[in-house]
C-alpha cells in the first residue's frame, strides 16, 4: 500500500521544480536555455516517477479526494510528453524570434500541474481545483504578448469567458452538492442512480455540463476557440491544443463517466447535440478560414466534437475510444502548430494557409511529415487520425447509433476538403513569392520528425495504445 | 513449396518499400528509372510465381497468411487470394511495369517521386486484391487514394486541384458508408474476418441497406451513372500514367467490390434490389455512350467510354438474378458473372492500350483535342495501325479480348430479357460509332495542320509497351479458355453461395 504523500510525489515534485524553474529564470534571465533545460528536464523526471508508480489497482488518498488509476496514469504521462513536445517546438520559436519569455515555461509547469490534480479527481472539489490551476496560466500565457492588441483580446476573451464558465461550472456543483449532499464522485454516482429524477441534480448537471463543454471548446460554448487561438503566439497556441485537451477529456471522464453515470440519460441528449453541431459548425466553418490557425481552431472544435461521440456509447470501450483520440488529437494537434511554427520567422509573420504554398519544392522532408499529419487530421488510413476515428465509431454502433455514426463520416467527409487543400498549396501550387521555407536546426527537426512517425506508428500499430486505454478504462472507471 | 513463404505479403510490400526508397532518393539520381522498372518487374515475376503455384480446380482461397494485428478487436493481417482476385492482382502488376516504362518527357518535375508513387499504389492495389480481413481491405482502399491524390495534382493538367479533389472527396464519400456498413457487419457477426461476413444470415433490410451502403462504396469506384462525373474530369487532367492506372485498375476495385461483399454479404438485396442495378447499368451503356459520341477531347471520350464498358460489368454481375428466375437454373448465371470479371480484365487492357495512345499524341503535339489532329497514319504509320487493334478491341471486335466480356455478357441477358439484350446490344453499335469515328478523325484523312506533319512515329518504348498490351488483347480475344479456367471453381462457388438465401 502507497502512502499519502507517495501517491502525490510526482505532482509534489512538478510544483517544486516549477519554483525551480522561476528561481532559475529570475537569476539566469540572460541564459533562457537553461530555463527551457531546466523545465524540460523537470517534466522528463515527474514522466518518469508517473511511469514508476503506475498502480494496478486505483489508490484513493486524502479522503479520496484523489485518486491514482491506470487512467489517471496513462493520461499523466501523455500530457507530461505532450507538454514536453510544446516545450521543445517553444524553445525553437523563442529563439527564431529572440525573444526574451522564459516564464512561459514556469506557467506552462503550472498549467500541467493543474492538469495532472484533474487527471487524478476523485471529487468535484479537486476537480475545480485542477481546472483553476490550469486555466489561469492557461490565460496569463495567452496575455504573454504584450505588445500585440490580438494577443490583448484574445486574452481578455478567453479569461471573461473562461472566468464565466468556471463561475457556472461551481454554480452547478453547489447545486449538486445541495442534492447530493456530496462532493465525492463515487458517492455522487450511487445518489444519481438512486434519484435521477431529482430536478435540482438535473440543474446541476447542465451547468456543469457547461463548464465542461467550454474547456473542452464544444458548440455552442466554442466561440473562444478561434479567436484565442489566433491572437496568442504559435507556441502558446501549439500547448493550448494539445495537453489541455487530455485535461479536459479527464474532467469529462471524472465528471460524466464516474460521478454522474447515473444520469446519463439526461447528458446523453445534451451530448449527442453538442457533438453533432460541433462536428457541424467546426468542419463547416474551417473551410472559409484563411488564417492557418484560425482553421485549426475549427478543426479542433470538430475533433471534440467527434470525440464526444465515445461519450455518447456509454460503455468502458466508448470511454478508451474516446481517450485513444484524444491522445492522437494532440500529438496531431501539435504537429500541425509545429509546421506553421517552424514556417514563420521574424521578417515575415504571415499565418495565412497560402503560406505554404510550393513547400514540397523547399523542404521536401518537412512537407512529407506534414502531409501525414494532415491526411491523418483527415482521418485517412493509414495514419492513426484514422483509427481513433474509427474506434469512436466502432463504439457508437455497437451501441445502436448507427444513424449518428453515418451523420458522423459525413461530417468527416466535409472536413477532409480543408486539409486537402493544406497538401494542395504544399504540393501542387509553386511558390511566387518564395516565402515558405524551413531553417530548422536539429532539435526541433527531430521533434518534428519524432511526431509525424509516432503518427505513422500508432497508425500501422494502434493495437499497442489502443489496448492500454481499454485495460486503464476497465480497471479504473467501471 | 511456398507453404510457409509470406509470397503474398512479399507483392505487397516490396513495390511500396520500392517506391518509398524510389521516391526518396529519386531526384539526385539519374537511374531512377531503371530502379523503378526492378522493382515493378520483380513484383510481376513475384506475381506470375503467384499464378505458377495456384490451384485453379478449387475455389479455396490460396497462400493464406494469418497474422493477428491488433488484438483488442481481434482485427488480423488475413492475406490470400482466389480466382477472382488473382487475375486482377496480375493485371496490376503488369500495368504498373507499362506505366512506369512509358514516364517520359512529359514528367520533367520530380521523376522519381512520380514513379515511387506509382509503385507504391501497385502495393497498396495488390493489398485491396489480397485483403480477407475486412479492416486490413478498408485500409489498402482508402489508402489507394493518397498515392493517386497526388499524381493527379502534381503531374495534371491545368485543372487538377479541382479534378484530383473531386476524385478525392467522391470516392471518401463511398468509402466512409461501407465503413459504417463494415463495422456494423462486426456488431452482427463479431469478427473482421470477410469469409464470416459471407456467411452471416441477415434479415432483409439489414441487407438492403448494408448493400446500398457497399453500393455507394463500389458505384462510385466502378463509376456507375449517376455517380460517374469525377471520372471524365480525373481522366482528363491526370498525367499519362495516372489514366492508366485508373481506367485500367482503379476502376476494377468496384466490380472487385461487389464480387467479394455486396453479391455475398447480401444476396437477397442484391435479388430484390436488380432490376434498379441493370436499369442503372443500361443508362450507363446507353446514355454514356452517346455522351461519349459527342466529345471533343480524346480523353474524355475514353473516360466516357470506359463508363460505358464498366456498365457491362456491373450488368454481368446483376443480370444474374434475373436469369436464374428466369431459367431455374443457377449454372446458367454463371456465365454472366465470367463476363463480367473477362470484361474487367479486358477493359484493363484495352483501356489502358487507348490511354497510352493518347499519351504518346499528347507528348508529341500537346492536345487532346480531336480537332487538333487528323492524318496522323500520314507521318505516324506504325502508330496508327496499334491504335487501329486498340480501338477495334474497344468496339467490340471479335477476336479481341472487348468482344469475349460483351459477348459473354450479352448472351446472358438473352436468357433474362430480350429488351435488356438488346439495349445492352446497342453498345456494339454506339462503341464502333464513338471509337472509329474518333480514329478517323484523329488517325486518316489529310495532314491538315504542322503539328501533324512534324510528326515522328512511335519509338522503341513506345513500341514496346503497345505490343505488349496488343498481344495481350489479342491472346484473351482469341484463346480465353485459360482465363476463365482460373475463375471458373470461384465463380461456381460464389454463385452457388449467393443462390441460397441468408434469411435469418
Amino acid at each position: 500500500m502507497m502512502n499519502e504523500l507517495q501517491v502525490i510525489t510526482p505532482e509534489m515534485t512538478l510544483a517544486g521544480l516549477g519554483c525551480l524553474v522561476l528561481l532559475v529564470d529570475v537569476f539566469k534571465r540572460e541564459e533562457s536555455n537553461l530555463t527551457f533545460w531546466t523545465a524540460s528536464i523537470s517534466l522528463i523526471v515527474v514522466c518518469l516517477l508517473v511511469v514508476v508508480w503506475r498502480p494496478d489497482q486505483p489508490v484513493y488518498v486524502f479522503g479520496s479526494t484523489f485518486k491514482l488509476d491506470q487512467v489517471s496514469s496513462l493520461l499523466k504521462i501523455f500530457i507530461l510528453i505532450t507538454g514536453l513536445g510544446a516545450f521543445f517546438y517553444a524553445n525553437y520559436y523563442f529563439e527564431k524570434f529572440n525573444l526574451k519569455q522564459s516564464e512561459f515555461y514556469s506557467l506552462a509547469i503550472f498549467s500541467i500541474l493543474g492538469m495532472l490534480v484533474l487527471a487524478s479527481a476523485h471529487s468535484l472539489l479537486t476537480v475545480y481545483l485542477g481546472l483553476e490551476l490550469l486555466s489561469l496560466s492557461l490565460y496569463a500565457m495567452v496575455a504573454m504578448d504584450r505588445d500585440s492588441k490580438f494577443a490583448a483580446e484574445a486574452a481578455m476573451k478567453y479569461f471573461v469567458l473562461g472566468a464565466l464558465a468556471s463561475g457556472i461550472l461551481l454554480y452547478g456543483i453547489s447545486m449538486l452538492y445541495g442534492a447530493a449532499g456530496t462532493l465525492d464522485l463515487i458517492e455522487l454516482k450511487t445518489q444519481g442512480m438512486a434519484k435521477h429524477n431529482d430536478l435540482l441534480l438535473v440543474f446541476g448537471l447542465v451547468f456543469v455540463l457547461v463548464g465542461i463543454g467550454f474547456k473542452l471548446g464544444v458548440v455552442p460554448f466554442h466561440m473562444w476557440i478561434p479567436d484565442v487561438y489566433e491572437g496568442s503566439r504559435t507556441p502558446v497556441t501549439l500547448f493550448l491544443s494539445s495537453a489541455p485537451k487530455i485535461a479536459a477529456y479527464a474532467m469529462a471522464l471524472r465528471v460524466l463517466g464516474e460521478g454522474l453515470v447515473g444520469l446519463s440519460a439526461e447528458w446523453l441528449q445534451m451530448l449527442i447535440f453538442m457533438a453533432v453541431l460541433s462536428m457541424g459548425v467546426g468542419n463547416i466553418a474551417a473551410i472559409a478560414q484563411s488564417n492557418f490557425k484560425r482553421m485549426l481552431a475549427y478543426s479542433t472544435i470538430a475533433h471534440m466534437g467527434f470525440l464526444l461521440l465515445g461519450f455518447i456509447a456509454t460503455s468502458p470501450g466508448g470511454y478508451a475510444a474516446s481517450m485513444f483520440y484524444v491522445v492522437v488529437y494532440s500529438i496531431m494537434g501539435m504537429g500541425a502548430f509545429a509546421a506553421l511554427l517552424l514556417v514563420v520567422s521574424p521578417n515575415n509573420l504571415d499565418e495565412k494557409i497560402t503560406r505554404f504554398k510550393g513547400l514540397s519544392l523547399t523542404n521536401p522532408a518537412a512537407s512529407l511529415m506534414f502531409l501525414i499529419l494532415m491526411l491523418s487530421l483527415a482521418g485517412i488510413p493509414p495514419f492513426a487520425g484514422f483509427w481513433a476515428k474509427w474506434f469512436v465509431l466502432k463504439e457508437l454502433v455497437a451501441s445502436g447509433m448507427l444513424w449518428l455514426a453515418v451523420i458522423a463520416v459525413i461530417f468527416s467527409l466535409i472536413g477532409a476538403y480543408y486539409y486537402l487543400r493544406i497538401i494542395k498549396y504544399m504540393y501542387f501550387d509553386s511558390d511566387d513569392a518564395a516565402n515558405s521555407s524551413i531553417c530548422w536546426n536539429r532539435s526541433v527537426g527531430t521533434v518534428f520528425t519524432v511526431n509525424a512517425v509516432a503518427i505513422l506508428f500508432l497508425g500501422f500499430f494502434p493495437g499497442i495504445l489502443m489496448s492500454e486505454c481499454l485495460k486503464a478504462v476497465l480497471s479504473s472507471v467501471v | 513449396m511456398f507453404n510457409n513463404f509470406p509470397l503474398l505479403s512479399l507483392t505487397i510490400w516490396l513495390p511500396i518499400l520500392g517506391g518509398l526508397w524510389v521516391a526518396f532518393r529519386g531526384s539526385r539520381s539519374d537511374s531512377v528509372k531503371a530502379e523503378a522498372l526492378i522493382f515493378s518487374i520483380v513484383t510481376f515475376i513475384l506475381s506470375l510465381v503467384l499464378l505458377y503455384n495456384f490451384d485453379s480446380s478449387t475455389a479455396e482461397m490460396q497462400f493464406l497468411e494469418r497474422v493477428s494485428w491488433i488484438p483488442v478487436f481481434g482485427i488480423e493481417y488475413f492475406l490470400g487470394l482466389d480466382g477472382i482476385s488473382l487475375p486482377l492482382v496480375l493485371l496490376t502488376t503488369f500495368i504498373t511495369i507499362l506505366v512506369i516504362l512509358a514516364a517520359g518527357k512529359s514528367i520533367s518535375d520530380r521523376l522519381g517521386f512520380y514513379l515511387g508513387a506509382f509503385l507504391i499504389l501497385e502495393g497498396v492495389m495488390v493489398g485491396v486484391f489480397a485483403a480477407l480481413d475486412a479492416v486490413l481491405f478498408y485500409v489498402f482502399w482508402e489508402a489507394m487514394l493518397i498515392p493517386m491524390f497526388l499524381i493527379i495534382g502534381i503531374w495534371g493538367g491545368t485543372n487538377r486541384v479541382y479534378a484530383t479533389i473531386k476524385f478525392f472527396l467522391y470516392t471518401l464519400l463511398g468509402s466512409l458508408l461501407m465503413l459504417v456498413a463494415l463495422l456494423y457487419l462486426y456488431y452482427v457477426t463479431g469478427t473482421f474476418a470477410i469469409e464470416s461476413m459471407q456467411s452471416a444470415p441477415l434479415n432483409l433490410l439489414e441487407q438492403q441497406l448494408l448493400f446500398l451502403a457497399f453500393l455507394m462504396a463500389f458505384a462510385v469506384k466502378v463509376p456507375m451513372w449517376p455517380v460517374h462525373t469525377w471520372l471524365p474530369d480525373a481522366h482528363v487532367e491526370a498525367p499519362t500514367g495516372g489514366s492508366v492506372i485508373l481506367a485500367a485498375i482503379m476502376l476494377k476495385m468496384g466490380g472487385y467490390g461487389f464480387l467479394r461483399f455486396s453479391l455475398p454479404v447480401a444476396p437477397d438485396a442484391a435479388a430484390s434490389l436488380d432490376s434498379l442495378m441493370i436499369a442503372v447499368s443500361l443508362v450507363a451503356v446507353v446514355y454514356i455512350g452517346l455522351v461519349a459520341l459527342v466529345q471533343e477531347d480524346m480523353k474524355k471520350l475514353i473516360a466516357y467510354s470506359s463508363i460505358s464498358h464498366m456498365g457491362f460489368v456491373t450488368l454481368g454481375l446483376f443480370v444474374v438474378f434475373n436469369v436464374a428466375a428466369k431459367t431455374g437454373d443457377w449454372n446458367d448465371a454463371t456465365m454472366g458473372v465470367e463476363g463480367a470479371m473477362v470484361q474487367m480484365i479486358s477493359h484493363g487492357f484495352i483501356s489502358g492500350a487507348l490511354f497510352l495512345c493518347v499519351g504518346v499524341l499528347y507528348e508529341r503535339v500537346h492536345s487532346r483535342q480531336i480537332k487538333d489532329y487528323g492524318g496522323v497514319a500520314n507521318t505516324m504509320p506504325v502508330f496508327a495501325a496499334f491504335m487501329m487493334l486498340f480501338a477495334m478491341a474497344n468496339a467490340g471486335l471479335p477476336g479481341t479480348s472487348g468482344f469475349v466480356g460483351e459477348f459473354l455478357v450479352i448472351m446472358t441477358a438473352f436468357k433474362a430479357n430480350f429488351w435488356v439484350a438488346f439495349l445492352a446490344g446497342t453498345t456494339l453499335i454506339l462503341g464502333a460509332a464513338y471509337t472509329l469515328w474518333m480514329y478517323k478523325r484523329v488517325i486518316f484523312g489529310a495532314v491538315l495542320n504542322d503539328n501533324v506533319s512534324s510528326l515522328c512515329d512511335v519509338n522503341k518504348t513506345e513500341t514496346m509497351i503497345l505490343s505488349t498490351l496488343a498481344v495481350a488483347v489479342l491472346v484473351v480475344g482469341i484463346w480465353p479458355a485459360p482465363l476463365l479456367e482460373l475463375m471458373q471453381p470461384t465463380i461456381q462457388n460464389l454463385i452457388e453461395h449467393i443462390a441460397s438465401s441468408k434469411l435469418k
